[in-house]
C-alpha cells in the first residue's frame, strides 16, 4: 500500500525564548539572587543604626537610610526573601489543597460536586486578604508562617475552582474515553493525561496568585499582621516610610518598585513558561 | 462461544430512550458491520459495550463480552476486559490523542499494561521497540521520528494510523472502529480502511465497525447491523442486505450512497 507522504515532524523542535519570557526571567532572577545572598551576606545588620536619620542615596547607603538610621537596601533585600518564600510557600499550599479539592469535585457526583462548587463560590466572595487576616487573627501570634498558611487557603479556593472546571473540560476529551477504552485506571489518567493538560493553564494562574500572594502579604504587613520585626518585610517598609515620604520618598519609592517589579517579573515568566510547557504553542 | 453477545441492548435517558431492544453476537474474528445515519444510537451502542456510557444515561439488557457482563458491572471488573477483550478506534484522531503528549509514549501506555497484564511486563529499550513495531504494522514511514512527534505534528491519515496503533497495543480480541474514516479526505479514507481489513486480518481480531456509510462498511465486514432511530431496522449478510434491501430506510440509504456516486462520477 503507498503512503500520502504529508509534512513529516521536525526532529526536533527548535526552541526559541520570547523576549516576555527573558524580562521575567531577569526582573524574578534579581529578587532570587537578592534573596538568596541574604543568606549568606547582607551590607549591614539590619537593625543596627549605621548611617544618618532619613540619609539619601550615597555610596555607603544605596538607597539611603529610615528614620532611625537603618540601612533600606539591605532592609529591600531581606524583604526579597520574605516576599520569595510568602510567594512560593502560599502557591504551593494553594496549589496543593487546591488542585486536589478541584479535581475531587470534578469527580464527584452531582449534589457533592454541587455543595462543593457553591462553597467555593461563597470562599472566593471573601476578600482574600480579609480570609488571612481572620486566620491571622485566630493564631496566638502574627509570624511569618501563620500568613504564608492563611494566603496560602485563601488562594486555594481560586485554585480549586479553576480546576474543576478546567478537569471538566478535560474529562470530555476523547483522549480520555480513549485512554479508558484501552484499560487506563482514573489514577493513571489523572496524572499522565489530566495534570498535564491543565498544567499550562493552571500555571499561568499560579504566577498570578504568586503576585497576589506578594501584595496580600505586603499588604498584611502594612496592617502590622505580617512578619514581626526584625523581618523587614516591604508592606512595613512602605508603612514605616508613610509618614517621611515627602522628605524621603526613596524609602516608600524602592519597596513598591520592588513588589511591582517582582509581580510583573512572575506574570511574565509564567506567559513564557506556558509557551514553553505546551508543544502546540512552540514557536509562534 | 460467541466473543460478544449483545441481548436486548437499551440505552436511555431519564425521559428517552436512544437504542432499543439491540441484539446480535460476534464470534472470534467475526467482523460485524453496525449501520446508520448520525443519532441513531451507534456510538452509544459503541461506549455501552464498554461500561463506558456517561453517567446520566442507564443501560438495561445484557452485553457478554468474552464471557462477562457489562451491563451493570462494577468499574474495576470492567477495567480488567478493556485494553484486553476490546480497544476502540475513534472517530476523530486529533481529539482522541493527548495533544501533549509524544504519539510515541501514547502507543507505550496501553503496550506496556497489556504486557503488565499477561504476566510479561516490558520496559525501557523493549517498549521502545514495541513501539517501533507497532508504528510499522500500521505502515507509518519514519517510525522513530514519529513516535517523539506530537499529534498536531502529524497529517490527519497518521494521527488516526497512531489511533490505531495504540488499540492494537491493546492485542484486543474484539477491535470497535467508531467511524474510523469520517474525518478523513476519500483517498485516506480507502488507505485507513485497507490497513484495518488487512490488521484484523492478520492478527485474527473480530471488527464491529460504525459508520453512516453502507459503501465504506460493504468491503470490510461480512454481516450488517443497521439500525434507525435506537432501532434494529434490517440485518444480514452483506450481500443479501446490499442487493435485496427489506427495508425502506436501507433502500435510502443504499440510494443516498448511489445518487452520491452517480454525482461523484458525473463530475469526473
Amino acid at each position: 500500500m503507498t503512503d500520502i507522504t504529508l509534512p513529516s515532524p521536525p526532529t526536533k523542535a527548535k526552541h526559541t525564548i520570547s523576549l516576555t519570557f527573558w524580562g521575567g526571567i531577569v526582573l524574578v532572577g534579581i529578587h532570587i539572587v537578592l534573596a538568596l545572598l541574604t543568606l549568606v551576606w547582607l551590607p549591614y545588620d539590619p537593625n543596627a543604626f549605621t548611617g544618618g536619620r532619613l540619609d539619601g542615596a550615597s555610596l555607603s547607603h544605596w538607597i539611603g537610610t529610615d528614620r532611625l538610621g537603618r540601612d533600606l537596601f539591605t532592609q529591600l533585600m531581606i524583604g526579597s526573601r520574605i516576599a520569595l518564600q510568602v510567594g512560593i510557600g502560599a502557591v504551593a499550599i494553594g496549589a496543593l489543597i487546591g488542585v486536589t479539592l478541584g479535581t475531587l469535585s470534578a469527580f464527584a457526583s452531582k449534589w457533592l460536586d454541587d455543595a462543593l462548587a457553591a462553597t467555593l463560590d461563597i470562599l472566593i466572595a471573601f476578600p482574600t486578604l480579609l480570609i488571612a487576616m481572620l486566620v491571622v487573627a485566630a493564631s496566638d501570634t502574627a509570624n511569618l508562617w501563620s500568613a504564608i498558611v492563611a494566603l496560602g487557603i485563601a488562594l486555594s479556593a481560586i485554585v480549586a475552582r479553576l480546576t474543576r472546571i478546567l478537569v471538566k473540560r478535560v474529562l470530555v476529551m476523547d483522549y480520555i474515553t480513549a485512554a479508558r477504552t484501552s484499560g487506563s485506571s482514573w489514577g493513571k489518567i489523572v496524572f499522565i493525561h489530566i495534570l498535564p493538560n491543565i498544567w499550562p493553564t493552571l500555571s499561568v494562574n499560579f504566577a498570578l496568585q504568586f503576585g497576589l500572594a506578594v501584595i496580600a502579604e505586603a499588604s498584611l504587613s502594612y496592617l502590622g499582621l505580617g512578619a514581626p520585626p526584625p523581618n523587614a518585610s516591604w508592606g512595613r517598609m512602605l508603612q514605616e516610610a508613610q509618614g517621611t515620604v515627602y522628605s524621603a520618598p526613596l524609602g516608600a519609592i524602592a519597596p513598591g518598585l520592588a513588589l511591582v517589579s517582582l509581580a510583573i517579573g512572575v506574570n511574565l515568566l509564567a506567559d513564557g513558561l506556558r509557551d514553553q510547557i505546551d508543544p502546540t504553542r512552540r514557536n509562534r | 462461544m460467541s466473543l460478544l453477545r449483545v441481548d436486548s441492548l437499551s440505552v436511555q435517558t431519564s425521559d428517552t430512550v436512544l437504542v432499543s431492544n439491540l441484539s446480535f453476537s460476534l464470534a472470534p474474528g467475526e467482523r460485524l458491520g453496525l449501520i446508520g445515519e448520525s443519532g441513531s444510537g451507534k456510538s452509544l451502542t459503541a461506549l455501552a459495550m464498554t461500561g463506558l456510557l456517561p453517567r446520566q444515561l442507564d443501560a438495561s439488557g445484557s452485553v457478554l463480552l468474552a464471557g462477562e457482563e457489562v451491563i451493570g458491572g462494577s468499574d474495576r471488573q470492567l477495567n480488567t476486559l478493556r485494553g484486553t477483550a476490546v480497544a476502540m478506534v475513534f472517530q476523530e484522531p486529533l481529539t482522541a490523542l493527548d495533544p501533549l503528549m509524544r504519539v510515541g509514549k501514547q502507543i507505550a501506555e496501553p503496550a506496556a499494561r497489556r504486557a503488565k497484564r499477561d504476566g510479561t511486563p516490558i520496559m525501557g529499550g523493549a517498549l521502545d521497540a514495541t513501539v517501533i513495531d507497532l508504528l510499522l504494522e500500521v505502515a507509518l514511514p519514519d517510525p522513530q521520528r514519529i513516535a517523539q512527534a506530537y499529534p498536531h505534528e502529524l497529517s490527519g491519515g497518521q494521527r488516526q494510523r497512531v489511533a490505531i496503533a495504540m488499540a492494537l497495543a491493546c492485542k484486543p480480541d474484539l477491535l470497535i472502529a467508531d467511524e474510523p474514516t469520517t474525518a478523513l479526505d476519500v483517498t485516506t479514507q480507502a488507505e485507513i480502511l485497507g490497513l484495518l481489513d488487512g490488521l484484523v486480518r492478520k492478527r485474527d481480531m473480530a471488527l464491529l465497525f460504525i459508520s453512516h456509510d453502507l459503501p465504506v462498511v460493504a468491503n470490510t465486514v461480512e454481516r450488517v447491523v443497521v439500525l434507525r432511530r435506537g432501532e434494529t431496522v434490517e440485518t444480514g449478510l452483506v450481500a443479501d442486505v446490499f442487493a435485496q434491501p427489506r427495508h425502506d430506510y436501507t433502500r435510502s440509504l443504499l440510494q443516498a450512497a448511489r445518487s452520491f456516486d452517480d454525482a461523484l462520477g458525473g463530475k469526473r
